[in-house]
């Protein structure tokens, strides 16, 4: 079975080397990346790894207090159509928020821990959020309109390395072979 | 051989990644040696709880499918 082959691949992968950490860079704001990044992040967690989310650009939205936000005019134009977590929609099939609210229903239906509620999870297991301070600067966010669960506001530097870009295509392997073990 | 399990735990009805979550916050309240008994009804504990032994260094003493229910338990280990 393909699932036993890269569960083994993996574990023999973890005796040599990898360190036991994850480094996420959350750069999207829709519902469902921003779900897969917190189950990776909480199930690695749970699994004993030292995890860092680092929220950029439209990721900013997970992390971000139902606040406007904004200076400039062009600033705060932005703010309004900034979301909080509970805001966020699918990537697709939104439909000007009838998605997102059909989505909530049948995760609900479901049982699938919400957004949020993953979120909390997220920041009691221990999981390291961080904000990017250049995308704040360019979107005007400030410090007080991000959640106090957000641990420090940085620059690329202080990200550890070796973590993998959670977007569609920038994904380095062996993290995710350490991570598909784990979910 | 039956173990007598110093804990049981019921995570029916939870989905990924809550099973996880859920034995991770329970092996800190079983003793070294211990022994923790769950019931899931997540197919993907199958694939998911032998990989979080695996990681954390804990022992998978049996796992076993009856109907919808599966029922594992697990030994800490450390």
């Amino acid at each position: 079975m393909a699932l036993e082959q890269v569960a083994e691949a993996a574990a023999m992968h973890s005796e040599r080397e990898v360190p036991n950490r994850l480094s996420m860079v959350v750069f999207s704001g829709d519902m469902d990346r921003l779900m897969a990044a917190f189950i990776i992040a909480t199930g690695a967690a749970a699994s004993g790894m030292d995890v860092t989310m680092f929220f950029t650009f439209w990721g900013l939205q997970a992390i971000k207090k139902q606040t406007p936000t904004g200076r400039s005019l062009f600033g705060r134009m932005l703010g309004v159509f900034l979301k909080d977590i509970n805001g966020v929609g699918p990537s697709k099939m939104n439909f000007g928020g009838l998605g997102r609210w059909m989505f909530k229903k049948m995760m609900k239906a479901h049982n699938v821990t919400s957004l949020p509620e993953l979120r909390q999870l997220a920041a009691e297991l221990g999981v390291r959020m961080l904000a990017c301070q250049m995308s704040m600067e360019v979107m005007e966010i400030r410090r007080e309109d991000l959640i106090d669960e957000v641990q420090d506001v940085v620059g690329v530097a202080t990200l550890p390395r070796g973590g993998f870009a959670f977007e569609d295509h920038a994904v380095h392997l062996k993290p995710l072979a350490r991570t598909l073990s784990l979910l | 051989m039956e173990v007598k399990a110093d804990l049981t735990l019921d995570l029916k009805g939870l989905l990924c990644p809550m099973p996880v979550v859920k034995i991770n916050q329970a092996i800190k309240n079983v003793p070294i040696g211990g022994i923790i008994e769950a019931y899931a009804t997540d197919p993907g504990v199958m694939a998911d709880i032998p990989a979080w032994c695996r990681s954390t260094g804990n022992e998978l003493v049996t796992m076993e499918k009856q109907d919808k229910v599966i029922r594992f338990v697990v030994r800490r280990l450390k």
